[in-house]
């Protein structure tokens, strides 16, 4: 019971941040039909961008651990909104017109770019977080211990992606974004500027996956650059679990792959843990071809 | 059509008088171009004529290399008799694995396909069946003789494997040209009227998958018996993307697009390597600007495919109206 018990709640936590990615990942995938595989190294730049801010300002110091990783949160989201609007506007609207192998091949160019950028500034090894900076306290919970850096990470991700939830389904900006998944051309002559919904979805998702890599970055201590990959690859696939272009079944995504990698880790075998993953994808693919919640994707124009 | 082929002879003469004036490390290179080429050729029948987005290609791959090098070192069968037992292989493992997912569409069967080539890398780490050598793979793999001659050296090498991309081209465009090639065009463009017309498209679907995944077995023979060592390091889901890369970047469907993007994608990091040394860090960098630079301003790949010529009955003949 004891080991089933912090199975789950690493898994619901590990769940948290691949659900954060796949948020990305679906939100393009909605509204442009495009498998942004850069999203993975976007990640990958947030988990660095928090480990450059943090060894160089000592946030946590200054204003206590919380309020300092909630400020250098802050700031690694915007930087890397801002890195993926760019990367929006320079690899992918040029393409937004041609066939669409042509922008997927752009997306791992721009992933390749993004990986390799990052091994030139920090070096090709692993880079190890400072850990004294949360406190590393073990709250009891139903009797049981459970780390509270844990339970924060999937706090914090449930909260981002509550927020976003609201922010699609009650204003009239994310209703935007909402018609423009589900026809960019009627969107269009509706009034809605689908250019604009498009950067902003390319600043949303960048920002919900660097918050991700920062939360990587503090639940395992370490990082490195080609890490961007696997939990890439995880995020995507938990986003087609859910059903693609369908935010909520991106976040119940996210949390079952996690748990299911999790639990199949502890009591199938470690080493087929990936493979658990990707199978029970295959499984449910060939079940229900939309994924669990259905998928809501535009017709492209 | 002429012109064509008689760029084709010159380019392999050329290829085959390289041995003359380039050195070990180029003709290495070659190979590995050689190799991929034929890796490219058979996901292009997926990808670039079919128009099945597989990005798992690396996983038929490896079924051919493992299959030769259990067969050599268990059963002491020579390379070049495994290399259609392979092939089969490889074929059955491409159509047992599509069976289920062929009816995907795009996407989704890409990701399928990169789960599917995951799978099999960590059965290979996992030493599945106790056949595969976990991790370290399996050494003390034959070289192929060809009549009682060992190919060992690196420009023997280049004549048995340009050979076989000689042959996989002329293979490739004869099918291409086959009423099988042109009921895959038909599925790519419009896969309701291509039913509509009397294809069979879940089977038509199913034989492009086995041939790619064939020639991918074939190639990965050829491989094993070239290193002499395999190990699931090899055949990582970067091989794939890699392949996948190749296609579209040369223009899927087009084999000289796509024998020139074999050149380019697999010779370009080599030669920044070796000529700009002190950048030999930053070459998957410019490597991946040059992709996305690349596809910005060539979105159709180098050569993408022409359309299909046909003849005209003879003059005289009478046509029926």
């Amino acid at each position: 019971m004891e080991e089933f018990f912090q199975q789950l709640t690493n898994g619901l936590a590990v769940g948290g941040i691949y659900a954060l990615i796949a948020l990305g990942y679906t939100m393009v995938y909605g509204v442009l039909k495009l498998i942004n595989f850069a999203h993975g190294d976007l990640f990958t730049l947030g988990a660095y961008l928090g480990f450059t801010l943090l060894t160089s300002f000592g946030l946590s110091d200054r204003v206590g651990p919380l309020l300092g990783v909630l400020i250098l949160a802050l700031m690694v989201m915007g930087l890397v909104a801002l890195v993926g609007m760019i990367l929006e506007r320079s690899a992918y609207k040029p393409l937004r017109q041609s066939p669409r192998l042509s922008a997927v091949v752009s997306a791992l160019g721009a992933s390749i770019f993004i990986q390799n950028s990052i091994m030139l500034v920090y070096g090709p090894n692993i880079q190890v977080y400072p850990h004294n900076i949360m406190p590393d306290t073990v709250i009891h919970l139903f009797g049981m211990p459970v780390p509270l850096m844990r339970i924060l990470i999937l706090v914090a991700s449930v909260v981002l992606m509550v927020a976003l939830y609201l922010f699609i389904q009650k204003t009239r900006t994310g209703t935007a974004i909402r018609a423009a998944a589900i026809d960019q051309g009627a969107a269009a002559l509706m009034g809605i500027n689908v250019d604009r919904v498009i950067m902003l979805v390319f600043l949303l998702g960048p920002a919900l996956g660097g918050s991700a890599g920062l939360m990587v970055g503090l639940y395992y201590g370490q990082v490195n650059f080609t890490m961007g990959w696997v939990y890439g690859l995880k995020a995507f696939t938990a986003a087609i679990l859910g059903g693609i272009g369908n935010i909520p079944g991106a976040m119940l995504g996210g949390l079952l792959l996690g748990l299911v990698e999790a639990l199949g880790a502890a009591y199938i075998s470690i080493a087929w843990k990936d493979a658990i993953a990707f199978g029970v994808l295959i499984f449910i693919l060939i079940v229900r071809p939309t994924g669990l919640l259905g998928e809501r994707v535009a017709d492209k124009i | 059509m002429n012109r064509t082929l008689i760029s084709y002879l010159l380019s392999f003469a050329l290829l085959a008088a390289s041995p003359l004036v380039l050195n070990r490390f180029w003709l290495e290179v070659l190979n590995s171009v050689g190799l991929y080429a034929i890796l490219a050729l058979s996901l292009n029948v997926i990808l670039g004529n079919a128009g099945l987005y597989n990005m798992g290609h690396a996983a038929f791959y490896a079924v051919g290399a493992y299959c030769a090098a259990i067969l050599n070192t268990q059963l002491d069968i020579p390379i070049l008799w495994s290399l259609p037992i392979c092939g089969l292989v490889a074929a059955a493992a491409g159509a047992l694995v599509c069976r289920p997912i062929i009816h995907l569409r795009g996407d989704y069967l890409l990701i399928v396909t990169v789960g599917v080539g995951e799978i099999l890398r960590i059965a290979l780490v996992n030493d599945i069946f106790g056949l595969t050598g976990g991790p370290n793979g399996i050494f003390g793999i034959d070289r192929p003789f060809l009549f009682g001659y060992k190919i060992r050296k690196p420009h023997e090498f280049l004549y048995l494997i340009w050979g076989f991309v000689a042959m996989t081209v002329f293979l490739f465009y004869r099918l291409r040209n086959s009423r099988f090639g042109r009921a895959l065009d038909y599925l790519r463009e419009d896969e309701v009227a291509a039913e509509g017309s009397g294809i069979n498209t879940g089977r038509t679907k199913l034989m492009a998958f086995a041939i790619g995944a064939a020639w991918a077995g074939m190639a990965g023979a050829l491989y094993a018996s070239k290193m002499t060592i395999i190990s699931p390091e090899s055949f990582t889901f970067w091989e794939s993307v890699l392949i996948f890369i190749i296609v579209i970047i040369g223009g899927s469907g087009n084999i000289t697009g796509v024998l020139l993007g074999a050149f380019l994608i697999i010779g370009l990091p080599e030669f920044l390597r070796a000529y700009v040394g002190e950048f030999a860090n930053a070459r998957m960098w410019f490597f991946g600007l040059a992709m996305m630079i690349m596809m910005i301003f060539r979105t159709q790949g180098i050569l993408p495919p022409g359309p299909r010529f046909f003849r005209l009955p003879k003059a005289g003949k009478e046509v029926s109206s």
